[in-house]
């Protein structure tokens, strides 16, 4: 390939390419984000390959061409019904599709374009068949605007980005726009902040233009630590190019010529798309010195973390791209004025950055247009816990909650009852059946006491013990305090401590009082955003699950039988047959019976392993 | 004494990143994966290569969990916790794969060298929690049953390979 | 420059770099652990917090004072959460108040006192790591560290080794040197400067007291003391002495009462320091070279050069430093005699050179113990001598005396002055007064000048502060600077402020210390070391032409 030097020349090859891939009568895409990949995915896509290049068939309606296209695609988000295989022209799309089942879908809908009924997805609703992704209630509530290539080009092929339209908006700004007119741009689209503080983008990139030193950075955020959220994962694995482009774009609206892209360890895929991604583009002549013969250059690097949630804050973040512990330091100065090697940077989240080629193309006005006042555009989420379609979704800010959950995700599994829904992940906090029909934005949701967050949207149904959620997300930030500060490092150890406690049946009283102390003292006081978040779900939790807490602590009782030091395993005296086979199963023989009168299980020797009620022929034994 | 070939290896990484502190990182995720941990002698190696003190390196290496100075088994088995998955239950998972090979939350890799077993918050698969990892790959849906399964047929590649 | 209130008081700010200078300008002692207006920020004990009229809170540590700026500094709520901050920081700490080297001394144990802890609601894990008693110098208590990072950025900022630092991280993380190895095997200069810092007594001086005491009571035993320059100007603070007082007649008197058969003073080893070490530049100056000649006084820098700058190793004269001058010098006259010769020192790197191969003679050490300032605080203490109300004693002959220029060795820039001053053309102020305003003093931890002999030039520098001498020796080697004569201290402003001295030392103590000597060398008669005429004298006598074997190293 050559480089690319002129902005006609990248409207040809976008049309050319263009129509090469509409010339392919047949295309076939397999998903091949981390969550179909983790189900087979890759054998599916060898096995379509193989049977492609293999065929003799004739594609009856497209005589023209020998055989049909078979494609890697990221993420559809859909990953819970994966493997997922879409065809065009049709538009269908099978779910759940194994190597076994490729041959059907060759002879079928290739050759005949017949629809393989078993393979498509049912609505769990009302059962019905849904032909093709519009017709998915998961989708068909959702606005795709960052996503709106993930699953439908190769993100391995720069061709294909190229065809979608990316770096069109590179070559506006570059050909059309001077640095000030794109910050405009961006500060009139409201853009804010994907990452969780919600800061205003184009804010942040006029201060980092404005600074006297001219040596800058463009750095984005993928460390994407929240545990239970992968949005920016699908991103930087779905379409690396857009992210790309908005980082160029930023860089050249603030005079940077270099950049860095830190990513979690954990995503060995996106870090692997993203180094051909930068490979292709500079290629190009998308990327590196003068780029499309614009004259501008600027040069992207990629770090890996390792394993260390506070490195996406963003002073820790720096310090380990420099080589350091990522340790957050004091601020002033803030990183726009001394950030990256104590210079003035840019730093944005992934899909802040994957906004703002939409935006310089379709304009701040459009994209106001979608999403709320102050809080415009789309937010992805990554929907998981216990609803029924799981997967990650894009929707426009002001959206409730319950349109989410009960419309796109489908309700509650199994039936069960809903009981909250974590958002904000270990920063943020739950909102109750109360609070579902709230609007979803920045604002709206800070004054419910939580925050919108990176995106993680963990369901919980009744059977999640609030107060084990709680110690769950302290024993992450325990984990992952960096240790600098006093509050944050023993202020999070003494709550980890008293919520283990209240979990095993020890909690006093007191504790609840100590806990809020503590949250208070930590909030206000720590030196940086882990700390000063980590008691939120904490908080959150007591404000509205006091009962369950009290239930812990006097009743010694988890409501939701989830805490093991809790559960009380009993023999139901109807039904036990005073067989023995229990006791003699009992590892700590806490099991005493006489033949003829009901076994009684001993609560104080009791280890509660569980041993008993698998071994009793009459399931007569039982959690209480 | 590290055989001579740890420091070739280690001087074929060296040659790929500049001479400066901003490399260590990334020289040690090379050198991780190359031998699977950080043997300690590596470190003043590297620190004296890129201009910093051993102290510095150390500092650094030891702040990030993913960095291991204690050699780690063939496969390194990281179930998640992330919230996705703790409430979908992925410890019981962790705790069938720690039970059958005899780890703990202390001991995570095997006498035999073949498994570690570690947690990890969030592998980006969210959506098929519980999730866990086999060196780069990752396994979806899991249960204690599905668990002990893949450790039979992990010990069978192993075999196979030896 | 601006104004600003602060608990409704309104209050003028010029250059101040943060709220908390400000804040303390005022006059309000706002608690910190972990700030010291020499290292960098690092804002980890939150004791600094302020609220702002909006309820809003801030480490002032951290933040820029601005005009019109409003703070409150001790609300109801910053008051309990500084508590609070204290009885975390308690409750994770090995708590052995009563039986702790730095009972009385400690930060943390006066916070606790000062704010009102008055109980720790949490249970102590016991962490129980190994004390390090590795080094000569300092010993470590990894139990009591609270994890302020002072010591880190001394030792890595001013000192530029970075021999300890974090590991791990939350409440795994400690202050260690790498893979947790002894400290004496690792690139420390033994400076003591970190245990300066240190607000607890994580780090402290390796003491010698013990056999001190032991040889103190053993009739048979001659125990012989000198005293430092530095050690006069910083122990009388510490027995309701003004800041910076000379006290030397009354240590005289406090070592005769403690039972030191001998007392001598340093200053007479300085003298002779001197007389070599300007013979020694003399002799390279008309030869041309190689330059530049570095001062040995300094244990922490001979080291970190030997560690950092080998190449420079030769550059350094070989002559003793005034403890082991006068060391080797007692060690002949007592010839025989069953002696026991200690050095007082304001210096934990004078416990590591007294233990130096090229420093012994015979394989035997020119002096026996180092018992730093703060050492020998602690024994007049226990002994129950009211130093304030001692008369002064003057130091034993015949190694009493020692010249102006030999006290002003404890500051950075003495050793330079003494030694130029034996160059001058006489020993009239006007000449020494030229000299001493010719930048050899002054402010900043690395001074530049030259020096006018027989009508040619002498380039000098004066630096203090490994880091600092770091810088210059990079730009010496790459030949960007050039000088014939630098003096080398690893502490910064020199002895005054070294790692044995009484701590707590704020800007006004440092200078008081710092003038507290200039003002004794104008005190003295004799100025200039060639004109002390017992250390003259002792060339005919003791010493009879073999200088090169008692008087100088054999690196
Ligand atoms: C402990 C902590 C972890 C964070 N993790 C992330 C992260 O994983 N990804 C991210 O984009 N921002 C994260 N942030 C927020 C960043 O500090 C920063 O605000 C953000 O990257 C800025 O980008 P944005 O303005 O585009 O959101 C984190 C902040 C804190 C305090
Ligand atoms: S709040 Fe926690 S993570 Fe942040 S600096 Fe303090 S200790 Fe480190
Ligand atoms: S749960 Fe375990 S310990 Fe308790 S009675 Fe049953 S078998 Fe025994
Ligand atoms: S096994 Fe079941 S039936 Fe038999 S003794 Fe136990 S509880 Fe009763
Ligand atoms: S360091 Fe301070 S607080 Fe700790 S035991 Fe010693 S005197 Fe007490
Ligand atoms: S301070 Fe209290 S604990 Fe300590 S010795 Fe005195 S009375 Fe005892
Ligand atoms: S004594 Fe000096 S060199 Fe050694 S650790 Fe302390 S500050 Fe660093
Ligand atoms: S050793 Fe002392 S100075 Fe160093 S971090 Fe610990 S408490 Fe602070
Ligand atoms: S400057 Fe003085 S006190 Fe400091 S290490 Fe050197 S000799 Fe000792
Ligand atoms: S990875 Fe295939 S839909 Fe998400
Ligand atoms: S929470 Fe387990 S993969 Fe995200
Ligand atoms: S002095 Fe400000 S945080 Fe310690």
């Amino acid at each position: 390939m050559s480089r690319i030097t002129t902005q006609e020349e990248l409207n040809a090859l976008q049309g050319k390419f263009m129509s090469e891939i509409k010339a392919e009568p047949i295309r076939i895409l397999v998903c091949a984000g981390t969550g179909c990949q983790a189900s087979g995915s890759l054998n599916v896509y060898e096995k379509m390959k193989e049977l492609a290049e293999n065929t003799e068939i004739k594609v009856e309606f497209a005589l023209h061409v020998q055989h049909p296209h078979v494609h890697k695609s990221g993420c559809l988000g859909f990953c819970e019904q994966g493997p997922l295989v879409r065809i065009e022209p049709f538009g269908v799309l099978y779910t759940k599709v194994k190597p076994e089942d490729c041959e059907e879908i060759f002879n079928e809908t290739v050759k005949k374009g017949e629809i393989i009924h078993r393979l498509l997805y049912k609505n769990k609703i009302t059962g019905e068949e849904c032909f093709n992704q519009d017709s998915i209630p998961f989708y068909n509530g959702q606005t795709r605007v960052v996503l709106r290539t993930c699953g439908t080009i190769d993100p391995e092929s720069i061709e294909e980005a190229i065809s979608a339209g990316e770096y069109q908006a590179l070559s506006k700004t570059l050909f059309k726009m001077t640095p000030d007119e794109v910050i405009q741009t961006v500060l009139d689209s409201k853009l804010r902040g994907r990452g969780g503080g919600g800061f205003v983008a184009g804010k942040k990139w006029q201060q980092v233009a404005s600074q006297p030193v001219t040596e800058r950075y463009v750095v984005c955020n993928g460390d994407e630590g929240d545990p239970g959220a992968f949005m920016d994962c699908s991103i930087m694995e779905g379409d690396p190019h857009r992210m790309i482009e908005g980082m160029i774009i930023a860089a050249y609206a603030t005079g940077a010529h270099e950049g860095y892209i830190y990513v979690r360890a954990e995503y060995p895929l996106a870090v692997k798309r993203l180094t051909l991604a930068i490979k292709q583009a500079t290629e190009y002549g998308l990327l590196g010195d003068n780029i499309l013969g614009s004259g501008f250059s600027f040069n992207l690097h990629i770090n890996r973390g390792a394993g260390a949630f506070v490195c996406g804050e963003g002073s820790a973040l720096t310090a380990s791209i420099e080589g350091k512990r990522g340790m957050p330091r004091v601020k002033p100065p803030r990183t726009v004025e001394e950030g990256l090697f104590g210079k003035p940077t840019v730093l944005n989240n992934v899909e802040t950055y994957a906004n703002v080629p939409q935006i310089i193309l379709a304009g701040a006005e459009w994209y106001r247009s979608i999403g709320t006042e102050n809080s415009p555009g789309t937010k992805t989420f990554a929907l998981t816990g216990a609803v029924r379609n799981t997967g990650l979704v894009e929707v426009p800010f002001g959206i409730t909650p319950r349109e989410i959950i009960f419309n796109i995700g489908g309700g509650i599994r199994d039936d069960k009852k809903f009981k909250a829904v974590q958002i904000g992940g270990p920063s943020g906090g739950c909102l109750t059946e109360k609070q579902l029909d709230e609007p979803l934005d920045f604002d709206s949701v800070k004054k419910l006491g939580v925050i919108v967050g990176s995106g993680g949207l963990v369901v919980m149904d009744e059977n999640t013990c609030m107060v084990e959620v709680a110690r769950f997300f302290m024993e992450f930030t325990h984990r992952e305090s960096c240790g600098k500060c006093v509050p944050c490092r023993e202020g999070t150890l003494r709550m980890l401590e008293i919520l283990e406690r209240i979990v095993a049946g020890n909690g006093r009283m007191e504790d609840i009082e100590e806990l809020r102390t503590l949250s208070d003292l930590i909030i206000h006081t720590a030196l940086c955003g882990l700390g000063k978040s980590a008691p939120l779900p904490v908080v959150s939790t007591l404000n509205s699950f006091m009962d369950e807490y009290i239930a812990h602590i006097q009743d010694k009782k988890c409501p939701a039988h989830v805490c093991q030091k809790l559960k009380q395993y009993v023999i139901e005296p109807t039904k036990c047959k005073s067989c023995s086979k229990c006791a003699r199963g009992c590892p700590v023989q806490a099991i005493d019976g006489k033949p003829k009168v009901p076994y009684v299980i001993n609560q104080d020797k009791c280890i509660k392993c569980g041993a008993c009620i698998e071994t009793c022929p009459f399931k007569a034994i039982y959690v209480a | 004494m590290l055989e001579q070939s740890f420091y070739d290896k280690t001087d074929e990484i060296l040659s790929r990143y500049p001479a400066q502190e901003r490399s260590l990182i990334p020289i040690i995720h090379e050198i991780q994966e190359a031998f699977n941990y950080v043997p300690v002698e590596l470190l003043p190696y590297v620190a004296k290569h890129i201009g910093i003190t051993e102290t510095k390196a150390f500092s650094v290496a030891s702040f990030y969990e993913r960095f291991s100075f204690e050699p780690k088994g063939k496969y390194i088995i990281r179930v998640c916790d992330g919230t996705a998955c703790h409430v979908r239950n992925s410890l019981p998972v962790l705790e069938r794969l720690r039970s059958e090979l005899g780890l703990s939350e202390k001991k995570h890799t095997t006498d035999d060298m073949l498994f570690t077993v570690e947690t990890v918050s969030c592998l980006g698969a969210c959506s098929l929690a519980p999730a866990l990892m086999v060196n780069d790959h990752v396994h979806p849906a899991m249960t204690p049953e599905k668990a002990t399964e893949m450790l039979k047929a992990l010990r069978e590649e192993a075999s196979v390979h030896e | 420059m601006g104004t600003m209130k602060i608990d409704g008081r309104n209050v003028e700010f010029s250059d101040e770099k943060n709220v908390l200078s400000v804040i303390r300008k005022a006059g309000i002692d706002l608690p910190t652990l972990c700030y010291h207006s020499e290292l960098s920020v690092y804002g980890a004990c939150r004791l600094c917090n302020v609220e702002d009229e909006k309820g809003r809170m801030f480490a002032s540590c951290s933040e820029r004072p601005r005009d019109g700026m409003s703070i409150k500094t001790s609300t109801p709520r910053l008051v309990r959460y500084r508590r609070m901050l204290i009885e975390l920081l308690l409750a994770s700490h090995h708590r052995d108040c009563t039986t702790c080297v730095k009972s009385g001394d400690c930060d943390l144990q006066k916070l606790a006192h000062r704010l009102g802890v008055s109980t720790v609601r949490w249970g102590y894990k016991e962490r129980a790591h190994e004390k390090d008693f590795s080094s000569p110098s300092i010993v470590r208590d990894s139990d009591k560290c609270i994890l302020c990072g002072d010591c880190v950025r001394v030792c890595e900022g001013i000192q530029g080794i970075n021999a300890i630092d974090f590991a791990n991280r939350g409440t795994d993380a400690m202050v260690i040197p790498a893979f947790n190895k002894e400290i004496a095997k690792t690139d420390c200069v033994n400076c003591g400067q970190c245990r300066v810092v240190c607000p607890t007594g994580a780090i402290s001086i390796n003491t010698n007291i013990r056999p001190v005491w032991e040889a103190l009571s053993n009739p048979d035993v001659k125990v012989i003391a000198q005293v430092a320059p530095a050690v006069r100007v910083a122990l009388g603070q510490a027995f309701g002495g003004a800041k910076g007082e000379n006290v030397m007649g009354k240590i005289v008197t406090a070592l005769h009462r403690l039972g030191f058969d001998e007392v001598y003073d340093t200053t007479f080893g300085a003298d002779m320091t001197i007389l070599e070490e300007s013979k020694e530049f003399l002799e390279i100056f008309e030869k041309g070279g190689p330059f530049p000649l570095f001062t040995s006084c300094c244990p922490a820098w001979v080291s970190f050069c030997e560690k950092r700058w080998p190449e420079f190793v030769s550059h350094i004269s070989t002559s003793y430093s005034p403890l082991q001058m006068l060391g080797s010098i007692v060690r002949e006259y007592f010839k025989g005699q069953n002696i026991m010769s200690i050095g007082i020192m304001p210096c934990t790197a004078k416990k590591y050179e007294i233990l130096r191969d090229d420093l012994k003679r015979d394989g035997k050490q020119n002096i026996d113990y180092i018992l730093t300032t703060e050492e020998l605080i602690t024994m007049i203490k226990r002994a129950g001598i009211q130093f304030d109300m001692l008369e002064g004693e003057a130091a034993d002959m015949p190694f009493g005396i020692g010249s102006g220029g030999a006290v002003i060795f404890g500051n950075s820039g003495g050793v330079m002055e003494a030694a130029l001053r034996t160059l001058c053309k006489g020993s009239e102020r006007s000449a020494l007064e030229e000299l001493s305003t010719g930048g050899v003093r002054g402010p900043g931890s690395l001074r530049e000048f030259t020096f006018n002999y027989k009508g040619k030039e002498i380039k000098a520098a004066v630096v203090s502060g490994l880091a600092e001498a770091d810088a210059l020796l990079r730009r010496i080697k790459s030949g960007e600077s050039f000088y014939h004569f630098v003096e080398v201290m690893a502490c910064r402003r020199g002895c005054i402020m070294g790692g044995g001295q009484p701590v707590h030392a704020g800007y006004r103590t440092k200078e008081a210390r710092k003038h507290g000597l200039y003002e004794s060398d104008v005190n003295t008669q004799i100025r200039r070391s060639d004109e002390n005429p017992l250390a003259l004298s002792i060339y005919d006598t003791l010493i009879k032409g073999r200088e090169h074997e008692l008087l100088h190293s054999h690196r």
